[in-house]
């Protein structure tokens, strides 16, 4: 359905993502997982067409159907198929939504300027019905509120509710539910699969989350440096990590499992900042790991959707 | 050491309509525990339960409506600025967010000075080089701004402020929730060393039961400013006797969950999870 393939994004000569390749198939629900910096929103954004100004996207981004790269595509193409074919919930509501106007009205809005709906009226009636399937509480009288008047899982089911209006084809969540309470991210992560699944949808969710993550998808691609270090199937990836990084990442998100001296296993150091990353192997200024080897970039190892780049995978030359 | 009874705070709403009253708040009521010395008490609560008022409330930034806040035996309500001294060198704060709560105009080596300064203890320069040893920072780190640090590191920054006048109570606010995973697991363990090391009563405030559940050992869950639990950590994680912590509980993805087969549906469910 969705298909990357040596996606690059820079900012002037400072690349941020590097040889971004991957596919998310129809109905599948593909994890982009990675720490902050490590270019996972970037990827999404190059995906939707949304970059800053002064950053630059190379490669092909692909969508069945659509003739055209959507790299490099008109404006004119892209917001035709942003918000019909391809939708987005992103991370703060309240810069996503529109402050001065009723949220049922953003919905209604969705349906409307991809002409899905006849007139208004059938507009705010679609509206109406997509803000129940969200399971927003009451929803005539909280439709008719504005954004800041509702809670912040209040406003990401009013995202949620117009980034489906239209059935897309591949919905993108960027950190859906990280601004959120366990109980509400709760019933956020059951609306987004069920929405989903519903509509044959494919889906590309972005968290750093790895609990989140393995709950919600079938696939997961880690993120590290701007480049996707490791991929594969969650059951797999998340219990026998092959790149050092992603063991690492497991390792210390587990709260249950200490060393003798009962710490928590740690990785050393800290994210770099964008273009502070080491040449080859990007992680291994952090990796305990690594050796002279890992100066140069590993090459791929396994297959296109399950791998890893590491030279000293785990389990493999110890 | 920390008694708080019958605490209570209302606030009330600035004015939306001036033919209506000020909505009122009750941000915390009649929450009533006791935080023994050497204990490591964690307080658990979503967005709106009041537990940030309670960590203002006990640090003596902040009056209870109703109610009653002793430390050490010295009430801390309803005390001046001036004769709150006894609990600005005892009781120290860390924030959530490191970046809001250092100025950047200052050097690190003023930041970490600047309680021992307002207490005007001396022997400041002596004292600042051990704390940025003592939170793993390097020596010359004191010369530089916080800017030029990263996230883990503005926290250590925030960490080695804390304790400078020596305090006997640490309590650390979300200290973990702005950081990313593998730099949570470093500020985790330093948090424990430094407890250890300073031998100090830990007062953890977070969101998330399972960092909690690791650092501390007697937690308290508030629920919209009430008081619904509290208990051994690994005894209400276990078996959660309140709906709520339950609901809690349940509702937190665990990667061990998820690739046992809990679903996102589960989370939500009446169901227990597996």
């Amino acid at each position: 359905m969705l298909k990357v393939d040596g996606l690059c994004v820079a900012a002037g000569e400072l690349p941020l993502v590097s040889d971004v390749s991957f596919t998310v198939g129809s109905g599948e629900r593909v994890g982009l997982i990675g720490e902050s910096g490590s270019g996972k929103s970037l990827t999404a954004s190059a995906v939707f067409g949304l970059l800053p100004d002064d950053v630059t996207a190379a490669g092909s981004v692909r969508l069945d159907g659509v003739a055209e790269d959507l790299v490099g595509a008109s404006e004119n193409l892209l917001s035709r198929l942003r918000g019909s074919r391809l939708a987005m919930v992103f991370q703060e509501p309240m810069t996503a939504l529109n402050p001065s106007m009723r949220v049922v009205d953003q919905v209604a809005e969705a349906r409307l300027i991809h002409r899905t709906a006849g007139d208004r009226a059938a507009a705010h009636r679609d509206a109406l019905r997509l803000l129940e399937q969200v399971r927003l509480r009451d929803v005539a009288e909280l439709g008719n509120a504005y954004p800041h008047q509702l809670s912040g899982g209040q406003r990401q089911r009013v995202l949620l509710a117009i980034a489906l209006a239209n059935d897309p084809d591949v919905l993108i969540c960027d950190e859906p539910t990280t601004a959120l309470d366990v109980t509400v991210q709760a019933q956020l992560l059951d609306l987004i699969v069920k929405g989903v699944k519903e509509r044959d949808a494919s889906l590309l969710f972005i968290t750093h989350d790895l609990a989140v993550v393995a709950t919600v998808c079938e696939r997961v691609l880690v993120m590290y440096g701007g480049r996707i270090v490791e991929s594969g199937l969650v059951a797999e990836v998340l219990t026998s990590p092959k790149h050092r990084y992603t063991k690492g990442l497991l390792d210390a998100s587990d709260l249950e499992s200490v060393d003798e001296r009962g710490r928590l296993h740690a990785i050393a150091g800290a994210v770099p900042a964008a273009g502070q990353f080491p040449s080859g192997c990007v992680f291994r200024n952090r990796c305990p790991r690594a050796d002279d080897r890992c100066r140069v970039q590993p090459p791929w190892f396994g297959e296109p959707t399950a791998g890893h780049a590491c030279w000293h995978p785990v389990g493999g030359d110890e | 050491m920390i008694k708080v009874e019958n605490l209570s705070r209302v606030y009330r709403r600035s004015r939306t309509s001036p033919l209506r009253p000020r909505a009122e708040v009750h941000a915390l009521r009649d929450v009533s525990f006791e935080i023994e010395a050497g204990r490591r008490f964690g307080i658990v609560g979503e967005s709106g339960s009041g537990k940030s008022t309670l960590v203002r409330l006990i640090a003596g930034l902040d009056q209870p409506t109703a109610g009653a806040v002793t430390f050490d035996g010295q009430r801390v309500d309803g005390r001046s600025e001036r004769r709150l001294s006894f609990l600005r060198r005892d009781l120290q704060v860390v924030f959530q967010d490191p970046t809001g709560s250092l100025d950047p105009r200052m050097r690190v080596r003023d930041i970490i000075a600047e309680p021992l300064v307002a207490q005007r203890i001396p022997g400041q320069a002596e004292r600042v080089a051990e704390l940025l040893a003592a939170v793993g920072l390097p020596a010359d780190a004191g010369r530089r701004f916080p800017h030029q640090f990263s996230g883990g590191q503005r926290q250590r920054i925030s960490l080695a402020r804390a304790l400078a006048p020596k305090p006997r109570v640490l309590v650390a606010d979300e200290p973990v929730s702005a950081l990313d995973v593998s730099v949570r697991a470093q500020i985790l363990n330093l948090l424990s060393d430094l407890v250890e090391q300073f031998a100090l009563t830990l007062v953890f405030v977070s969101h998330d039961l399972s960092v909690v559940r690791h650092v501390c050992d007697t937690v308290a869950v508030l629920r919209s400013g009430e008081l619904v639990e509290i208990g051994d950590v690994e005894q209400v994680y276990r078996e959660p006797r309140h709906p709520y912590t339950r609901q809690l509980v349940q509702a937190a993805p665990t990667l061990r969950g998820a690739l046992s087969g809990v679903t996102a549906a589960d989370l939500i469910s009446e169901r227990k999870r597996p």
